[in-house]
């Protein structure tokens, strides 16, 4: 019997000969992330356990991105903990506002994460480097205390269920489309504790922005990771970086829970209705819901292809009078692209505001909370009851070309109707 | 470990923004953090607990965001142990590290808010008092016993250390 991606990669970080899913294993890890909020208690565990160095200066990255820049006082003690552990600890990978992104739009672009690796991050959406054909996975500040100390990380195999997406998609569907129409087939549990593996002709010819944005939202099924098989694209992806990464594919005997296969031919952009990500519906059936904010952003769709096509919409167009309009860049670099190919000036001209890079509204940290009974459509991931704000406040996700159109009409829009 | 208390019944999909909202975690003090646990779903449930009393829930209990706020704000309100239908993965695994108590019962929707529960963490066994009856669950398997009985993750790294030195 063969070996799944997932299992192969597993292995691969063990000593051992051979794994199988509901086995526990310790595995090493090519590289443990923490953010503002899980880091402090992280480094506090650390110092408790009298244990003085981390095990690897370049193996430990720390980005402060959920409240920053600081939101308020308690928040710039939280990053201020980052900043002196780094310094202490001589850990290089440490990225102050100004060179910060948000983390899982920040380590693909700078090569830190890629095919092969196992990567642990205090961080749910960890699971976006899946994309790039790496094993990621979101664990707890303990769990990232412990791996600064040995580089360890316990882990119990899971099982891996496959996704695979027949047919041509229609213009204006995209990656997040698939993650959500897939999360509504199956729900907010159903991929618990397994690897979603998402391959097919359709998941082929997907960019590697697609790509992230699919593997990103896998937790949001209950998945330890969402993998896909590294391919040309990914290849050119990594091109640039000087590293060696190592490419897994499953073995064609490899054992599968589970296979959804699904022809997307017919599919329209989707929509997750409140309060929960797997409430999904057709955009067409929800063009009465009348919107307050649209955020365009976030670790699953601010990268520099979901600004263009938002930026492609909004060119020459105001946005509904009285709505408000947040558009975050993920990274600094996307930052900058998206100031020197004038799609700022775009989103600015249309009446919408422009941000440095933060995750900001999509956790209802800072940049946009919503008060009791608004309504507002995000490219972000998550729905929860007071995700955004107030506990009265209703959340809608969809990809940005549904965004950047609502926000022209008011209301949740079709781009196919502009 | 026996434990004892009162039931606090909870639904499918809790989720760590249920748990603790993103607004508090700007403290990693278990007291603070205890004292807005469930705000969100259930305004008066801190009011309601006193020391020693079990959650009960439905499936994916925990399921979202990786924060480890949300057991500690749990053990922070003075719930002693959840029982759920199944936990999300990183919620299960943060539990298991700061050692909050929890057994995985199909049975959990059989059990009413307010009633008087048992829990036997060795055999698995919940005994509702109050219905007078038990329910066996598989417990944990024998690697996570161990790190249970260590009392969390940095404990047992701390042994695991100092046998090798």
């Amino acid at each position: 019997m063969g070996y799944t991606i997932a299992e192969k990669i597993l292995l691969a970080h063990t000593g051992k000969q051979d794994i199988r899913p509901g086995e526990f294993i310790e595995a090493k890890v090519d590289l443990a992330l923490g953010n503002d909020i899980t880091a402090p208690f992280a480094i506090e565990e650390f110092k408790k356990s009298g244990f003085k160095k981390v095990f690897a200066r370049n193996k430990i990255v720390l980005v402060p991105d959920h409240f920053a820049p600081a939101k308020d006082l308690r928040s710039a003690n939280q990053c201020k903990i980052l900043s002196n552990f780094a310094a202490e600890q001589k850990i290089k990978n440490y990225f102050e506002i100004g060179c910060m992104g948000i983390e899982h739009a920040l380590l693909p672009e700078l090569g830190l994460v890629g095919p092969g690796d196992l990567v642990i991050g205090a961080d749910s959406h960890t699971c976006t480097y899946g994309a790039l054909g790496a094993y990621s996975t979101g664990v707890g500040s303990t769990d990232l205390a412990r791996a600064f100390i040995d580089g360890k990380c316990w882990l119990k195999v899971p099982g891996s269920v496959k996704f695979i997406y027949q047919g041509k998609l229609k213009k204006w569907v995209s990656g997040k489309d698939l993650i959500l129409y897939t999360i509504g087939q199956i729900g907010v549990a159903g991929a618990l504790y397994k690897v979603m593996e998402f391959c097919g002709p359709v998941i082929r010819k997907l960019s590697m922005d697609g790509r992230f944005s699919m593997s990103n939202m896998a937790i949001e099924a209950g998945a330890r990771a969402g993998l896909i098989e590294p391919d040309a694209i990914t290849e050119e992806y990594i091109s640039k970086f000087k590293r060696k990464f190592k490419f897994y594919k499953s073995d064609s005997s490899a054992e599968y829970e589970k296979i959804y296969a699904w022809d997307v031919t017919e599919l329209e952009p989707q929509v997750a209705c409140p309060h929960l990500p797997s409430n999904v519906k057709p955009v067409s059936a929800l063009k009465d819901v009348k919107l307050n904010q649209v955020v365009i952003g976030s670790c699953t769709n601010g990268r520099i292809s979901d600004l263009r096509v938002s930026a492609k919409i909004l060119k020459g167009k105001k946005i509904k009078p009285g709505l408000k309009l947040i558009v975050i860049p993920a990274t600094q670099k996307i930052y900058l692209e998206a100031v020197q190919e004038g799609l700022a000036e775009i989103f600015i001209k249309a009446g919408g505001i422009f941000s440095t890079p933060t995750c900001g509204p999509c956790l209802g940290g800072h940049m946009g909370i919503l008060t009791e009974g608004e309504v507002a459509l995000a490219t972000t991931n998550r729905n929860f009851i007071g995700r955004m704000g107030s506990v009265k406040s209703f959340v809608y996700l969809s990809n940005p070309a549904v965004a950047a159109s609502s926000a022209v009409t008011g209301r949740i829009t079709h781009p196919e109707e502009l | 470990m026996i434990i004892k208390g009162k039931v606090h019944k909870f639904g499918d999909d809790i989720n760590t923004d249920d748990i603790i909202a993103a607004k508090y975690l700007i403290s990693t003090d278990p007291q603070e953090l205890g004292a807005h646990c469930m705000e969100s779903i259930a305004p008066d449930f801190v009011k309601q607990v006193s020391p020693g009393d079990i959650i009960v829930a439905g499936n994916n209990f925990g399921c979202g965001s990786s924060r480890e706020h949300a057991p500690v704000a749990i053990k922070g309100s003075g719930i002693s142990a959840v029982i759920a239908k199944s936990f999300a993965a990183i919620f299960f695994r943060n539990a298991i590290n700061i050692g909050l108590p929890f057994l995985e019962s199909p049975d959990a929707e059989k059990i009413n808010a307010g009633d008087l529960v048992e829990i036997d963490l060795a055999s698995g066994i919940i005994k509702n008092l109050t219905q007078n009856i038990a329910y066996k669950t598989p417990g944990f398997p024998e690697f996570l016993q161990d790190l249970v009985e260590k009392g969390g993750l940095m404990n047992y790294l701390k042994e695991k250390e100092n046998k090798n030195v």
